[in-house]
């Protein structure tokens, strides 16, 4: 029997992101929305082993949406809260070393890359994630998005995120209501590059 | 139609003025806008402009206190709604789109799937116009007469609709719209035409719909809505969806537009049948004609013979 899921806890207080990210949308996120989502894909998986152990056909393609919304959704959130930093642990600070240089390289600045993020985080219509990937096959950054909980590899098998921003609007709305732009302008304070560039280096010694 | 327009353009400071009632008196508000221009042609240094109008609810602000609050129709009429109508206006300013009706323009740009850019912020006006006028202050409760007939042939009773609805706004994953439509006429595949309609086919029917994307695309006619964007509940109710579902449906929907929406769905059908049936009778009479050419053109040359002999 597979183990269940179970909700990662926040590396840090719910306040700790203040002011780019309030203390209320970081606990309603974390224990209401990614709760869900395990506590629904947990479920899903239930009913996936029950009808595959009975060989159900039509169940078990059934199952497909839901576990793909909640699987993707804890998967995401899970990569979020890792990407995510309190400035007092580093959130925020520029990305150095190896990570910094392809940064360079591949989108000519920092500025570049997050003016990138930021406009096809903005242009995203409905619910979805903007992305920094690497490519670890052709050991290429890019940008990417996804719609709906959808993990970045279902964008590309060889895709590895680097760095997620959640752009559904329970992540900003309470505090910058449809000012999604202001959302994005201020992620950045706390966006823990160290995550990523750890991730980075795993895949590109 | 021209007074309709202008009304159409009146700034919201009518809104207030507007009786808590609805619109049991007109069908303007309800009927499917096919005809209803709501573009206003404004002349403006000698360029003719045409420009979609941001309409405000049928009610004020705050008339829908405490199910849905003040504060969530400041950001979502006056932000969200005010922005795809501004952002329509800029990306059809000098193109074809400018002279279209705002169904056509959805029409249009929904390219059978290949979403043109215009179609997100065109098919958002519309859907919260729409979405205005599904609720009222002192909303909620039953149907009657027609509707609830046709709700208890179609899903079995009034709980049986209220569930399949309910069921349909919880579960469109992401953002989007659920609907009551009226189907008539088309079969269930694709947009084909029932070559022989017949009054069964005409249903009500539950469906969600994701992000811009409405039932006018399938050629259905809605008859009510609700948004499940997070933006439609997130300041009253955060994460519970659900609540805010059966808060609408307790305390918001409006079955009086409904109804409207119903009759003039009716009457489209017919209209559509009457159409067809028109179609189908001239092909006929001119298939007719021709083989009575033929029948015409055969029988001289056997003359010709004759007369030979």
């Amino acid at each position: 029997m597979a183990e269940r899921l179970s909700l990662p806890e926040l590396p840090y207080d719910y306040g700790a992101l203040e002011p780019a990210i309030s203390g209320e949308i970081m606990l309603l996120h974390h224990q209401k929305h990614h709760k869900t989502y395990v506590t629904n894909f947990n479920n899903a998986l239930q009913q996936l082993e029950d009808a595959v152990s009975k060989s159900d056909a039509s169940a078990i393609v059934q199952l497909q949406s839901a576990l793909k919304f909640n699987g993707g959704g804890h998967i995401n959130h899970s990569i979020f809260w890792k990407n995510l930093a309190p400035v007092s642990q580093g959130g925020g600070e520029p990305p150095k070393g190896s990570l910094g240089n392809e940064i360079e390289k591949e989108f000519g600045s920092l500025e570049a890359l997050v003016h990138k993020m930021n406009s096809e985080g903005a242009a995203l219509q409905g619910s979805g994630w903007v992305w920094l990937a690497l490519d670890k096959e052709f050991k290429r950054l890019l940008v990417e998005t996804t719609f709906n909980q959808d993990p970045l590899v279902t964008k590309g098998s060889s895709l590895v995120p680097l760095l997620g921003i959640d752009v559904w609007e329970h992540a900003y709305y309470l505090q910058y209501k449809n000012a999604k732009a202001d959302y994005l302008a201020n992620i950045w304070k706390v966006m823990n590059w160290n995550y990523a560039s750890e991730v980075y280096e795993k895949e590109c010694p | 139609m021209a007074a309709s327009a202008a009304a159409a353009i009146a700034s919201p400071l009518k809104c207030g003025l507007i009786s808590s009632q609805g619109f049991s008196g007109s069908t303007r508000s309800f009927q499917w806008r096919k005809n209803e221009k709501r573009n206003v042609r404004k002349a403006s240094r000698g360029v003719i402009t045409a420009k979609i109008d941001l309409r405000p609810p049928p009610y004020s602000l705050d008339a829908l206190e405490p199910h849905m609050s003040r504060e969530t129709f400041e950001y979502h009429w006056g932000k969200h709604h005010r922005a795809y109508v501004d952002n329509l206006n800029k990306q059809i300013v000098g193109t074809e789109l400018d002279t279209k009706t705002l169904e056509d323009i959805i029409l249009l740009t929904y390219n059978k799937g290949d979403l043109l850019p215009p179609f997100n912020n065109a098919a958002q006006v519309w859907n919260h116009d729409f979405f205005w006028e599904s609720m009222k202050p002192g909303g909620g409760g039953k149907p009657s007469g027609e509707l609830l007939e046709l709700i208890n042939r179609d899903f079995g009773s009034f709980e049986g609709f209220v569930n399949e609805f309910k069921a349909a706004a919880a579960t469109q994953f992401g953002s989007g719209w659920a609907w009551l439509v009226y189907k008539a006429n088309r079969i269930d595949v694709g947009n084909a035409v029932n070559p022989r309609p017949s009054d069964e086919d005409k249903k009500l029917v539950v469906v969600k719909s994701p992000n811009a994307v409405n039932p006018l695309v399938w050629d259905y006619s809605p008859l009510l809505t609700i948004d499940v964007w997070e933006h439609a509940y997130y300041l009253d109710f955060q994460n519970r969806r659900p609540d805010y579902i059966s808060t609408f449906m307790e305390k918001l929907v409006s079955w009086d537009a409904v109804n409207s929406r119903l009759e003039a769905a009716k009457a489209r059908a017919a209209e559509r049948e009457e159409e067809e049936e028109r179609k189908k009778t001239e092909y006929e009479d001119n298939q007719a004609d021709l083989d009575a050419r033929e029948m015409y053109l055969e029988s001289s040359d056997a003359d010709d013979d004759s007369e030979a002999d």
